[in-house]
């Protein structure tokens, strides 16, 4: 389900209008995922803290969505482009990669939240695209 | 038997009866004929979902839309036994409609996105755990008479 020209101009533009918010969206996106999905905690077990609004998720939510939001300009390439960061997922952190799919829903629903209107139907599916398309190269390197 | 907490109990008949079914129902099954367009598979005779604005405008699809939502409010009369209340339902979908069961979940997924633009900041994470727990029993429901 390879990300065609329309649905990366649905995503380049969408993301300009949520990229001032980008840091906010990725707090609340991996908060969300942490309360819906507990079993996704096990994979910060130092934490001590994870409600929306604890420093750690606020930090890491943020990394994440900055690497997501990174993501966007390397559309045309997405495995060369996240090479580096599948390595890291592979042999570092080894985070199932049904996980990726269970953040994407809660990024989707975080921009549902906030973007009621801009979120129409073919953003959502360009978005979905996108977000299958990032997880697919993340772990690209896995085996 | 499902275990359902007070605040779930309570914040499934709170979501519910603030939705506006009209709009909700139609919307989710538009967005999963989009989003999802292998899904149209079971809507041969609806007419032209070409693309997504003659799907979000097709009479058909919200009609429907509104019968699958009507369709949810018996599980939220029937928490306490949501299996037995669908066993029909479940039977029709495996037997007459021959609908794959994993589209109930993409379904879902459209209908907890739906839901949570229009409630907004009211859809809270315990809010959205609650909502997807309850959808979550509902496809198991419709799921388990199919051979």
């Amino acid at each position: 389900m390879s990300l065609t020209a329309k649905d990366k101009a649905f995503v380049k533009a969408f993301w300009g209008k949520i990229s001032g918010q980008a840091d906010a969206i990725g707090q609340e996106a991996l908060g969300r995922m942490l309360i819906v999905y507990p079993q996704t905690k096990i994979y910060f077990s130092d934490w001590s803290d994870f409600s929306l609004d604890s420093p750690q998720v606020k930090k890491h939510g943020k990394t994440v969505m900055s690497a997501i939001t990174d993501a966007v300009g390397k559309m045309d390439d997405l495995t060369g482009g996240l090479s580096t960061l599948s390595d890291l997922h592979a042999t570092k952190f080894r985070i199932d990669p049904v996980n990726f799919k269970i953040l994407s829903h809660n990024i989707l629903v975080t921009l549902a939240v906030h973007f009621p209107v801009d979120f129409t139907a073919e953003v959502h599916v360009a978005v979905d695209k996108f977000l299958a398309a990032v997880s697919a190269a993340i772990a690209d390197k896995y085996r | 038997m499902v275990e359902w907490t007070e605040f779930e109990r309570a914040t499934i008949q709170d979501v519910f009866s603030k939705m506006n079914s009209d709009v909700v129902g139609p919307q989710a099954l538009a967005r999963c004929l989009i989003v999802y367009p292998w899904t149209q598979r079971y809507f041969g005779n609806f007419g032209n979902l070409y693309n997504a604005a003659a799907i979000m405008g097709n009479p058909m699809v919200a009609a429907h839309g509104k019968t699958v939502l009507g369709g949810l409010d018996r599980a939220v009369k029937n928490m306490d036994d949501i299996k037995g209340t669908y066993a029909e339902l479940s039977v029709l979908h495996s037997e007459k409609l021959h609908v794959d069961p994993d589209n109930f979940r993409l379904l879902a997924d459209c209908l907890t996105i739906v839901v949570a633009a229009q409630m907004g900041a009211g859809f809270t994470p315990a809010v959205q755990a609650a909502f997807q727990k309850f959808i979550a029993v509902v496809v198991s429901a419709l799921g388990r008479q199919y051979h």
